[in-house]
Order: structure tokens, then C-alpha cells, then sequence
């Protein structure tokens, strides 16, 4: 019988009760970034903390201009610099306990060295080698990943396994803001939500996806606004204030492991570099914006709230950097020895046992090398 | 010894026994994908696994398959071992991206020290009145990539057997699921499975002199049909069913064309850039100075899969492959 049929049997009700499945309101991000530094929270500042977050940084910029004159020396292939990023990458390490696990990308080799990674470890893709270089499970640092956004649901699975297991593991996860815009950065966040897994996804949105700036990424009010979407909370920081990222995060990790369910994190930074050593950001953009941005360093407004509070004299300074000389001349002599390679190592872990016919191609390697090493008369392999 | 009657069973059922075995024998085993809890799977061949074992081990996930195997990843980096449902072929393209960057490649990035023990259980093929994106072999895409094993069962058994051997791998698994076959039947005791085989070995599912048949998955039952009608014709056809497309056991494969000196690949994805080309290069390479003819194709068209009301043209039929065997330049050898 159709509805036209049944005209005067049928009655015509509300559909059922409908209601909001949680209120957004409390997962809005404030309407400010969040700030420590240059405002009255900043005197309620742990001291300790504050001369960690800046040896840190001061550290961390070293390494930077220090990975970054490897390329032009040809012993790094690539190096995407986080110079101006330093308070995200540092603070993104320090907020985590030690059984926590860190996903970096690529740009993220700093927050991965201030976990405790030998840097030269942790440079060893960039390097040009085959492999990451290190166990992730040594620091819990996920293998650094290329393919944007793709090591986001990584975190979500990670975190949600721990949490079957009973451990109290939360994983945080790095992105861009041009990531934001793949689809696994969707798909992570909102399995992450439907799961209430442990996860904390930091996005530092420095301006551009290597030439194409926010506006061209997003029509969303934030970054942080679109975890409301999925039924999170969204927390906007100023990307440069160490103390404010720490905070934040730390708060979010909290939130995590206590069961709370997954945070989205827009910290708002700059990419003082170009994307890489191989790209030319004057194509992109002006100087102007630059300075403005080099006005508000993540160093300077460390250094400035120490010196101001008196936590810091100029012999801690000069220690400081000093440290950091170390650091970076001991970056520089480990990537100056040439790293041993042996061609046959890529056949070996394609599989836990190579396949017969991943062995005959091992061996045709060989059989080339062993002719090569012939044909030079044996002085190299 | 004691005899266990046998009973016929599906290959549905075959690989829910499966799933069900390595969930019991291991409990990081976990399965996962669109609707395989309360459902059990379209084919419902999680069918009863939630109940079982809980949600937790058998979770209906968000309607996402890059975020399904995704997750997968991050679940198996810290030891649980995933079994993952594409609910079809067509279906597991969004995943590719994980698929290939991550899955197959993270144990060799890592030098070892990361391997992922993920199953990706794939429902693939036509044959089964499917409206489009129901129907794709989609085999070649996954043999192409370093690092996964490909395993496609043709029986009831080895259903079991080698879903069983896809868990257990340390390495990620592909197993293409012939969906025709999903519904097969076969006399086989679930109270006692099979012994799970090494993944990687083919079988000769049918011996004989004159040719052999190079098959796998939904084209195997297809093949043995052949070859019962290829007697008519006065020709005794081997049929190697490959079980494993990676890796390939050229091993048999070479045995068996070195005896009967002629050769046809059958398989339902397309020719062009298909396995067929492949296998018929690596067949020509070892056993050349054995064939008597050139190894031929039998395969879908290089085109997208038609609709049902077409698709019986598409596939490869007993016609079309006693065809190929005819034109193995048999006058030769008078």
C-alpha cells in the first residue's frame, strides 16, 4: 500500500528525539592563542623549567644551522629546518614521559634529538642512507615520516593498542599545516575520537606547505576549530612561547592518560628557513614578513624573560652556549665520517627471509660488485 | 589411526575457522574493519568473533580504509597483530598509500628492528553479479610492491591453511579472498584443520602430460573443468594452482612445464601488465629449451570490469581456455 493509498490511515509524527551527541562548546579553542611569556603568568614560571626550555632551544637552533651547513658540505642530502620552530619541537619532547611515544615527521628531528636520539642517528634518512638509523622502540620515536600526515593514524593505533594492553601510554604526533589538509589527518583524528584514544596531535602551523600559505590550505576559522568536528578539544598556542607549548601540551598528555580521550593542538609558528636547502622561499614570500616573524623568536623571548627575572647572568648565558658548541661540533665530527654501506644490507630486510628470487637478485649484486672490485684492480669495493 | 568423517564446509566457513584458531591460539590477534562485529562481515566471515572474543578484538571501525590499516600499523608497532577486512577489492584503494609506504616497507627502514605482522584479508574478484567497483582483480597492484606476500586460496583447505599462515607471518600478508569461491564447498573436518603450510608453495591440483595450467584463486576450479574437458580432445592437461603469488614458487612451476612442454597462464585480471606476463617471462626464462610453443595467456580483458549483465564475457571460461591450448602447435609434433 503507498502512502497515497493509506492517505486516511496515515498519521504523520516527529521523527525521534534529537539532541547533540556531546557540546561543543567546551572542545572550542579560546579565541586567543594561548601565552606565557610577556604576560603575569609568566612570574609564576617554574625557573627550573624555563633554563631547561631555553638550553634546549638554544641547542636546538644550533643544530639547525648546524644540519643545515652539513648540506652545503654535501654530508646531509636534505635537511628541512625547523629554525624559528624550536619552542613546538622542544616543548613537543619535554611534555612526554618516558614509556610515551613521539611520531615525528620529517621536519621533526630536533624533537626526536631532545628525546634523547644521537642526532646523527635521527639525521640518518636525510643523510641519503636506506634506513632510520635507529630502533624506534629504543626512545620511542617512531620512524620519521616522509608522506604527510600517514604517521598520524600510526599514533591513533599505537595509542589505542597500549590502552587494550592497560598500559598508560599516550602518543603524540607531529604534523604541518599543510597536512592537515590530507585525508589521513581526518581519518587519524576521528578514529582517534570514536576510539577516545590516548593521542595528542601537535599541528605547528608555520605559514606554508613548502610555497602555499594557510589561506590556499583552509577556509577553517583555525586549525584548532576542526577538532570540534570530530569531538575533541582544539587548543590554539603561540607557537614561539616554549613555555605556553609546554604548558599546553603537558596539559593534554595529562588529559590523555587520564582517560580523557584524544587533543588537537595548533601551535601558531613561522618557517624562518626555506622548506629545504633546495628550495628558494623569495619566490613565496617577502623579507617583511620574515623580520616580523624574527621579532618574535622562540630564543629571544626565552632569554628575555630570564634576563628581565634575573634567572640568567651572561656566564650562564656564554655556558649555554657553549654547551651548544659542543653539541654541534660533536654533530659535526660524527657526520663527517662516511657512513658504511654495504649494497647487499637491501635485500636483507625486504622480508624476514629473503624470497628465492630476492636471493638470485642478491646475488647478480654481487656477481656486479665482485667485478667492479676486479676491474679497479681490487684497490675498492 | 582413527578415521574423522568428513563434512562439507564453505570456504566462508573455512576461513571464520580460521580467524577464530588464531584468535584463540594468540591473543594479540585482533580483527578489525567494516562491519565485521555485530554484522560478521558482509560475507559474514567474522561471523560470531565479536560475541566470542569481545569488541576489543573484534572492532567495527570507522567507515575509512586508510584509517582502518592505518591504525593497524600503529596497533602491530606495539605488538598486536592485525587482521584487517577490505570489504572489497575495489574498496582497498584508499589503504594504498599505507599499504605501500608503510606496510611493506617499514621492516626494511628499520633495518628489522619494526616489522609488521599485519593480515589484510581482500575479498577480490568477479563472478558474482557485482555492480561495479564490486568485482576487481586487483592481484597485480600488490604483487608490484616490495615487501608484502600475496596468497590467494582455490580450496577449502587451504583456506585455512593459508589465512592461518598469513596471522602467524611476521611479515604483512595480502590474502585475495575469491569471492565466487566464498560459497564452494568441500569435504573437510574443521574439527581437525589442515597443517598450516609455509606460504609460498604452489601444488599441482591436477596432473598431466600434454600442458599445464598455470591458475590460481577463482580460475583454478575453472581450469580443473578444462582439463576434464580437454580429455575429449585427446589432451592430458596439469593444472598447478600457485596459491602463493608472492613469493612465486618458480620452483614448480618450471618442474612442471619442463614435463609437459607447453604452457597457459589463466587468471582473471587483465592481461596487460597482469601476473600472466610475468609468469609466462619467468616460465620462458627456466624452460626454454623444453616448450614446444610459446606460453600463452588466458585472461580478462584490458578493460574496466563490465556490469553482471556482461561479465560472463569478461571472464575466463573453459572455451576460451581450451582455445589457448589448441593453439599450442600440436601439428608440430607430428
Amino acid at each position: 500500500m503507498t502512502v497515497m493509498e493509506q492517505r486516511g490511515a496515515y498519521r504523520p509524527s516527529p521523527p525521534p528525539a534529537w539532541q547533540p551527541r556531546t557540546d561543543p562548546a567546551p572542545l572550542l579553542p579560546d579565541p586567543e592563542p594561548h601565552r606565557v611569556l610577556g604576560t603575569d603568568a609568566a612570574a609564576e614560571a617554574d625557573p627550573a623549567l624555563l633554563r631547561r626550555l631555553h638550553a634546549e632551544l638554544v641547542r636546538g637552533r644550533r643544530y639547525n644551522t648546524q644540519a643545515t651547513a652539513l648540506t652545503k658540505q654535501g654530508r646531509l642530502a636534505v635537511y628541512p629546518s625547523s629554525t624559528g620552530q624550536e619552542a613546538c619541537e622542544v616543548a613537543a619532547a619535554l611534555a612526554l614521559e618516558d614509556r610515551d611515544w613521539l611520531f615525528p615527521s620529517y621536519r621533526d628531528t630536533l624533537a626526536a634529538v631532545a628525546r634523547g636520539l644521537d642526532p646523527v642517528q635521527a639525521l640518518t634518512l636525510l643523510r641519503g642512507d636506506w634506513h632510520t638509523g635507529y630502533d624506534p622502540r629504543e626512545h620511542r620515536v617512531a620512524p620519521l615520516c616522509t608522506p604527510l600526515a600517514t604517521q598520524l593514524p600510526h599514533a591513533v593505533g599505537l595509542a589505542h593498542a597500549a590502552r587494550l594492553k592497560g598500559d598508560d601510554v599516550v602518543a603524540l604526533a607531529m604534523v604541518g599545516d599543510g597536512g592537515t589538509s590530507e585525508g589521513d589527518f581526518h581519518e587519524a583524528l576521528n578514529f582517534a575520537a570514536v576510539w577516545q584514544a590516548p593521542v595528542v596531535f601537535l599541528v605547528q602551523n608555520n605559514g606554508f606547505a613548502i610555497s602555499v600559505p594557510l589561506a590556499k590550505q583552509t577556509a577553517a576559522p583555525s586549525l584548532a576549530h576542526k577538532a570540534v568536528g570530530y569531538g575533541m578539544p582544539g587548543r590554539l598556542v603561540d607557537g614561539n612561547d616554549a613555555v605556553a607549548v609546554h604548558e599546553v601540551l603537558t596539559a593534554a598528555v595529562r588529559h590523555a592518560r587520564a582517560g580523557g580521550g584524544p587533543t588537537l593542538v595548533e601551535a601558531i609558528t613561522y618557517r624562518v628557513d626555506a622548506h629545504t636547502n633546495a628550495d628558494d622561499a623569495t619566490r613565496y614570500r617577502g623579507d617583511a614578513e620574515v623580520e616580523t616573524w624574527r621579532g618574535h623568536d622562540p630564543i629571544a623571548l626565552l632569554e628575555h624573560e630570564l634576563t628581565e627575572r634575573g634567572l640568567i647572568d651572561e656566564a650562564g648565558l656564554e655556558a649555554v652556549r657553549q654547551d651548544a658548541e659542543v653539541f654541534a661540533a660533536a654533530l659535526r665530527d660524527g657526520m663527517n665520517q662516511d657512513p658504511v654501506l654495504d649494497p647487499m644490507d637491501l635485500f636483507a630486510h625486504v622480508y624476514a627471509e629473503p624470497t628465492p628470487q630476492l636471493r638470485e637478485q642478491q646475488a647478480q649484486l654481487r656477481a656486479e660488485l665482485d667485478a667492479e672490485h676486479d676491474s679497479h684492480g681490487g684497490a675498492h669495493r | 589411526m582413527t578415521t574423522v568423517a568428513l563434512k562439507p564446509a564453505t570456504m566462508a566457513q573455512a576461513l571464520t575457522r580460521a580467524l577464530r584458531d588464531a584468535m584463540a591460539a594468540d591473543p594479540t590477534v585482533h580483527v578489525m574493519g567494516e562491519d565485521v562485529g555485530t554484522l560478521g562481515g558482509v560475507f559474514r566471515v567474522t561471523d560470531g568473533l565479536a560475541k566470542e572474543f569481545g569488541e576489543d578484538r573484534c572492532t567495527d571501525t570507522p567507515l575509512a580504509e586508510a584509517g582502518i590499516l592505518g591504525t593497524a600499523v600503529g596497533m602491530a608497532m606495539y605488538g598486536l597483530r592485525p587482521v584487517v577486512e577490505m570489504q572489497f577489492d575495489a574498496f582497498a584503494y584508499p589503504a594504498f598509500e599505507q599499504l605501500i609506504s608503510h606496510v611493506a616497507k617499514m621492516r626494511n627502514r628499520t633495518r628489522g628492528a619494526m616489522p609488521l605482522p599485519i593480515t589484510i584479508r581482500v575479498p577480490y574478484g568477479g563472478g558474482i553479479g557485482g555492480v561495479e567497483h564490486h568485482s576487481d582483480s586487483s592481484e597485480a597492484y600488490y604483487m608490484a610492491t616490495p615487501g608484502l606476500q600475496v596468497v590467494t586460496p582455490a580450496t577449502v583447505a587451504d583456506a585455512y591453511g593459508l589465512l592461518r599462515a598469513a596471522i602467524a607471518s611476521d611479515d604483512p600478508v595480502v590474502v585475495l579472498e575469491p569471492k565466487r569461491l566464498y560459497w564452494s564447498k568441500d569435504t573437510w573436518n574443521p574439527e581437525e584443520p589442515q597443517p598450516v603450510e609455509p606460504i609460498g608453495r604452489a601444488v599441482v591440483r591436477r596432473p598431466g602430460r600434454s600442458a599445464t595450467l598455470i591458475t590460481y584463486g577463482p580460475s583454478v576450479p575453472v581450469c580443473l573443468e578444462a582439463a576434464e574437458a580437454a580429455r575429449e580432445e585427446g589432451w592430458d592437461l596439469e593444472v598447478v594452482d600457485l596459491r602463493s603469488l608472492v613469493p612465486f614458487d618458480d620452483e614448480t612451476v618450471a618442474a612442471s612445464v619442463r614435463r609437459t612442454g607447453r604452457a597457459v597462464v589463466v587468471h582473471e585480471s587483465g592481461g596487460f601488465g597482469g601476473p600472466g606476463g610475468e609468469i609466462a617471462a619467468r616460465v620462458t626464462e627456466r624452460c626454454f629449451h623444453h616448450l614446444e610453443a610459446p606460453v600463452l595467456r588466458v585472461a580478462g580483458f584490458d578493460i574496466p570490469y563490465p556490469p553482471p549483465m556482461l561479465e560472463r564475457h569478461h571472464l575466463p571460461g573453459v572455451d576460451r581456455i581450451l582455445d589457448a591450448v589448441g593453439r599450442l602447435q600440436w601439428e608440430a609434433e607430428n
